[in-house]
């Protein structure tokens, strides 16, 4: 267990390598961000080579790519434009944003399995049906529909929530926006659970707990449920990074100054220190969730043992 | 934590129902009681100092937070004394500027001379990369502190700005410059305390200033909370106890806050929701002329569209739009037809001329037809329309002009848009002359003369000509009109130079943009300036 | 990461063990499964319908969908017109009609290029193993644990060409290592199996074993998730045209037009109404068949 855990954490570091290198290219064919700077207007010269020399702009990519991943070692993700140290951003907008993702996962797992378990015990009748269509719809139909049509109901129509949420970003702000957010997703661990579970039905050590006479609620929960979850558990593990990362149309909908924000921002002006350092700690949540999945495993079917 | 989150909907659904309910009228924001309002606001691009800030996110802070030897009047845009109790200069070339007694910025600070001198020298020095400091090129030594193309930069202050004493100070420029005294409203030559040179870092978490506003606190990226400063000596002391000015990401998601209750003032409505307005505002919503205008520049560095005909092609272009169609449906109004190449804040003494464009600007789709067929036809046989898609409403416009065009010419295809992802990009390609058709230029006065509508965006290798048009007649005009003392005969000179524009339509002009913006029910005596920006010292609470 | 970590992965490898006891072929059963499901038959006429539309779109709308008038701007429907006009003054009932290739042409080229790509590589990853496999779960990781919004916002805002390929190039580049992950699963699982090692044993080729042995067992699982990823990658190009990164006019699609649509759903919801039902219907209809298929080829669920 132990050595498993040690060599997933190796492997982290070239994915890790890899990952951060791969945004920063990306970024980079974006081209000079320091020409939106001065606004309708050019820059002069003189100040467009300062601008470039103190952003690292005039080094060759691989070097600027180099002493970045220096300084990110160190703890230094460097400034945004606006000249605030990019850690400061991770600051304000990772508290917001972890809120919302757990918000998110909330409804994934408390309302998806439960949706899950109930159209996969009941395969084929209406509620089956009903459901499965309702996941679909809500699957078929993108993001920023959902959103600026729920916050334009609850919020202008009806007064039930506050349309935008404010710089606080406190959990009861945040259930609407969380619910956008998870709406896909929400679907999928429906599906997931429903499938997984109907053909777990049919295995044999549920039908031995059948045949035992044990009672019905003990054979869902202890026998069926906890083996049908593993692909759910994988599932959400995967999403986590997935989510935190893909809010950018969820908080700007909503005005959530997450991370979503601070990277629509940090594209729009291109902004390499914002958008890279982002997305290096995305990268960590997102091997870090999959570490913890596969440890999960273990907990879940005592049969897989890592070595 | 299940239990938590409901409990806390629960308090948060009650609240917003009292707020709907019209039960409550304390709007968040601070939480601090009293006359404060709550304003849309978006994330200034730039650290907020004077000279940095070149948009109008920044500029609404500091006009707050500052003011300067002149203010432009919220109502004319006359530039009228503040801080200056005079401007004196003889040769239009060496001014002496005597200020007025008793300002102090809001820590106590006197304002002196040496607080605009300091501030001056700051922002023209390369050393600091500010990125207005060509508003400063004008005072001699500014080749010395700021020297572009390569050379090395030899002085750290302008040998053009001399202290007198406490109130007095005088400026030397490198050419007469008539109009120089009315550019000095611009919020690159504000004055800036000791504070800001002596902890910089602290200044910018809190940056301090002497407007009739102070900053209480502000979380960069997301509110910005101003109060009331007691201690404001001018005039226009503010009329409300302070403004809240709150981050949106997406105007949109502002006026939705607006119709909810959640917000007292969103400036800058967007165009998908001016239709709705009306009905939503009543008559808490405004819609005033600002000195921008909209135009459609050529690229002239490539020869397709800087061959002898090429004029009859733009102008062709010029009336296949239907301007006034276009800003009635797409914008509701807040767009004016443009008929000339300034803006009519400017008013007529100060340069605006009313159809000076003529018919040129007027929709005519046969004569457009026959000017482009005589022009050799459309470069390519299509015109694509360069544009930025990440802010404002350009897209809708952009295909709303195209399909004018497509239209007058009837060719499906004749005119298609182009947007590229990023304003950052757009950049990039306008000024390294890689843009092939026509692009958006939307230009936003600096001051309300009719010399910055024309220099930086016609004169030949101006900053904000990006296009290279260039004409040896209309350069001479301006630098003519520059150097000319009295004030009518420049306005005439720069009205020669716009007809040279007009005669070669170097761009078309499209319309002239109104600031819009709305208000809860708690706001009165709601206005904004020439800038779009609202006139926060005069909005009444309550 | 382990071939664990997919949970459709492991699906699909226990419908491809669970087959082989089984006379019948399993591709056989499933055809007559599908022929007798009616929502495989529904999807499937809405799909065929589809293709129809946006193979020949002018048989069903006469006029073009770049006529566009601004006088005509937000109107409701009238006689030949049954879905009204968008904010520009177009035609939605036309827009809807040639915007229905832009969008199949998007999702299914995507998910081709993704499935073709996805599959070869996992699958010779899975099939030999050793360092080769190691680097490709660990570039799969890498793409993995980037956003695809994000991504796309990067990536696309510097295509200038108004053609679809760069969005569906960029699905691809970001979507190929889903596919990848699953078909590595299902070719290391199919590989234990006896008929498979019975032919190594008789000493056939690589080549041989790969695509005449392990490909037609191993591809359920792929066409299954392809399936269901298809109808996604089409309510991607919405999302891209919402956030301004998506096709460049004078493309038609219903992406630009919902995203055009949206901010304008208090005053015209008509216009919005249309693109995005059709958007849904296509979507419901491809995640069905894929549903349908997935049912078909698992028998455990019989």
């Amino acid at each position: 267990m132990g050595r498993h855990v040690v060599r997933r954490l190796f492997q982290m570091v070239p994915v890790f390598v890899g990952a951060t290198l791969l945004i920063f290219l990306m970024v980079n064919v974006m081209g000079d961000p320091v020409a939106g700077l001065c606004g309708e207007r050019q820059c002069d010269a003189a100040t467009t080579a300062r601008l470039r020399e103190e952003f690292g702009l005039d080094q060759p990519v691989w070097r600027q790519y180099l002493t970045y991943l220096g300084n990110v070692l160190t703890g230094d993700f460097g400034t945004a434009f606006d000249g605030r140290p990019v850690t400061e951003l991770m600051a304000t907008a990772f508290p917001v944003t972890v809120r919302l993702t757990v918000v998110a996962i909330l409804f994934e797992v408390v309302v998806g399995i439960t949706l899950g378990v109930v159209t996969g015990l009941r395969r084929g009748r209406p509620v089956d049906t009903g459901v499965l269509v309702l996941t679909l719809v809500v699957v078929s139909v993108p993001t920023f529909v959902t959103g600026l049509l729920l916050q334009l109901l609850l919020g202008v129509e009806w007064g039930w929530i506050r349309p935008s949420v404010s710089s606080e970003a406190g959990f009861g702000e945040l259930i609407v926006p969380g619910l956008v957010l998870a709406s896909v997703s929400l679907a999928y661990v429906t599906r997931l659970t429903r499938t997984s579970l109907a053909e777990n039905r049919s295995s044999d050590h549920v039908r031995t707990a059948l045949a035992k006479g044990l009672p019905r609620r003990r054979i869902v929960t202890r026998h069926l449920l906890r083996n049908s979850l593993i692909p759910v558990v994988t599932f959400i593990g995967t999403d986590i990074g997935a989510l935190m990362g893909g809010a950018i149309v969820t908080e700007r909908i909503f005005n959530i100054h997450g991370v979503g924000y601070q990277l629509y921002q940090g594209i729009l002006r291109q902004n390499t220190q914002t958008v890279v350092g982002f997305v290096t700690v995305l990268v960590l949540v997102f091997l870090a969730a999959n570490l913890l999945v596969d440890l999960l495993y273990a907990v879940l079917d005592p049969r897989i043992r890592h070595v | 934590m299940r239990g938590v989150t409901r409990a806390r909907w629960a308090v948060c659904a009650a609240a917003t129902a009292l707020v709907a309910a019209g039960c409550g009228n304390e709007v968040s924001g601070g939480g601090a009681g009293g006359a404060v309002l709550t304003s849309s606001w978006g994330d200034p691009q730039n650290p907020l100092e004077p000279a940095n800030t070149n948009e109008v996110q920044g500029g609404k802070v500091l006009d707050m937070i500052f003011r300067n030897l002149k203010r432009y009047d919220p109502r004319t845009g006359e530039a009228k004394n503040m801080l200056a109790e005079r401007i004196e200069t003889s040769d239009s070339q060496h001014f002496t500027v005597t200020l007025k007694d008793g300002w102090t910025f809001s820590n106590g600070e006197k304002v002196t001379a040496r607080s605009f001198v300091d501030a001056w020298n700051y922002g023209a020095n390369l050393t600091n990369n500010q990125k207005n400091a060509y508003f400063f090129s004008y005072i001699d030594g500014y080749d010395r502190v700021h020297p572009d193309g390569g050379g090395k930069q030899s002085a750290d202050t302008l040998t053009g700005l001399r202290i007198v004493d406490d109130r007095t100070f005088t400026v030397r420029l490198s050419q007469k410059f008539s109009a120089f005294p009315d550019t000095l409203g611009y919020p690159a030559f504000a004055p800036l305390p000791r504070a800001f040179f002596d902890d910089h870092d602290a200044w910018l978490k809190k940056p301090v200033g002497n407007g009739p506003y102070g900053i209480e606190s502000y979380t960069k990226g997301a509110e910005m909370v101003l109060r009331a400063w007691d201690g404001y000596p001018g005039k226009d002391k503010a009329r409300n106890d302070g403004v809240t000015l709150k981050v949106y990401t997406d105007t949109n998601t502002a006026y939705t806050d607006l119709l909810a209750g959640n917000l007292d003032l969103a400036d800058d409505i967007p165009a998908a929701q001016l239709a709705n307005v009306r009905g939503d505002l009543g008559d808490r919503y405004l819609n005033t002329p600002a000195g921008i205008i909209q135009t459609l520049a050529f690229p002239f560095y490539d020869k397709d569209w800087n061959k002898k005909d090429s004029v009859k092609v733009r102008q062709g272009l010029s009336r296949a739009i239907d301007r006034e169609r276009i800003t009635e449906t797409i914008f509701q109004k807040t767009r004016t037809p443009a008929t000339d190449w300034t803006s009519p804040v400017l008013g007529e003494e100060g340069g605006y001329k009313k159809g000076l464009c003529g018919e040129w600007c007027e929709y005519d789709a046969a004569a457009a037809r026959k000017l482009i067929a005589e022009g050799g036809g459309l470069p390519g046989g299509q015109v694509r329309i360069t544009y930025n898609a990440d802010t404002g409403s350009h897209r809708l416009w952009v295909d709303a002009v195209c399909n004018s065009v497509n239209k007058a010419l009837g060719n499906d295809r004749a005119c298609v848009g182009n947007p590229v992802g990023t304003f950052a990009d757009f950049r990039n390609q306008t000024t390294r002359q890689k843009v092939q058709g026509p692009f958006r230029t939307g230009w936003q006065m600096d001051y309300p003369l009719s010399q910055n509508f024309l220099q930086p965006l016609y004169y030949t290798n101006a900053s904000s000509n990006d296009g290279k048009w260039s004409n040896k007649d209309f350069d001479r005009l301006v630098d003519r009109a520059n150097a000319e003392t009295d004030t009518a005969k420049a306005v005439g000179l720069f009205q020669q130079a716009e007809e040279i524009v007009r005669d070669q339509m170097a761009a078309i002009p499209l319309w002239y943009q109104n600031g819009s913006a709305g208000w809860s029910e708690r706001l009165s005596d709601v206005t904004l300036n020439p800038f779009s920006v609202p006139v926060y010292d005069e909005i009444k609470v309550g | 990461m382990s071939e664990l970590i997919d949970p459709v992965a492991g699906i699909g490898a226990e419908t491809a063990s669970a087959r082989l006891d089984r006379p019948r072929s399993l591709w056989s059963d499933a055809r007559r499964d599908l022929c007798r499901n009616p929502v495989f038959v529904v999807s499937a006429l809405v799909i065929l319908f589809l293709v129809f539309v946006s193979l020949w779109p002018a048989a069903i709308a006469s006029g073009s969908p770049l006529a566009c008038d601004l006088a005509k701007s937000r109107q409701g429907p009238g006689p030949g017109h049954p879905f009204g006009y968008d904010g520009q003054g177009c035609d939605v009932y036309t827009r809807t009609v040639y915007g229905a290739r832009t969008s199949v042409t998007v999702g299914v080229c995507a998910t081709l290029g993704v499935a073709l790509l996805g599959s070869v590589l996992g699958g010779l990853a899975g099939f030999f193993g050793g360092a080769g496999d190691a680097v490709l779960s660990r570039i799969t990781d890498v793409f993995f644990a980037i956003p695809v919004v994000l991504g796309g916002l990067v990536l696309l805002s510097v295509v200038t060409s108004d053609t679809v390929w760069p969005v569906i190039g960029f699905m691809v580049l970001l979507g190929w290592p889903q596919i990848s992950r699953i078909a590595r699963g299902s070719v290391v699982t199919v590989q234990q199996n006896d008929y498979v090692q019975a032919a190594r044993a008789l000493g056939a080729s690589h080549s041989r074993i790969l695509l005449r042995h392990i490909a037609p067992n191993a591809v359920a699982p792929v066409i299954v998730v392809a399936t269901i990823a298809l109808g996604t990658y089409i309510a991607l190009e919405a999302t891209l045209s919402y956030l301004g990164v998506g096709l460049k006019p004078p493309s038609v699609s219903w992406g630009i037009d919902i995203s055009a649509a949206s901010p304008y759903v208090r005053t015209a919801p008509h216009a919005l109404l249309w693109p995005s039902g059709a958007l849904a219907v296509t979507v419901l209809a491809f995640i069905m068949l894929g549903d349908a298929v997935r049912d078909a080829l698992d028998p455990k669920l019989r």
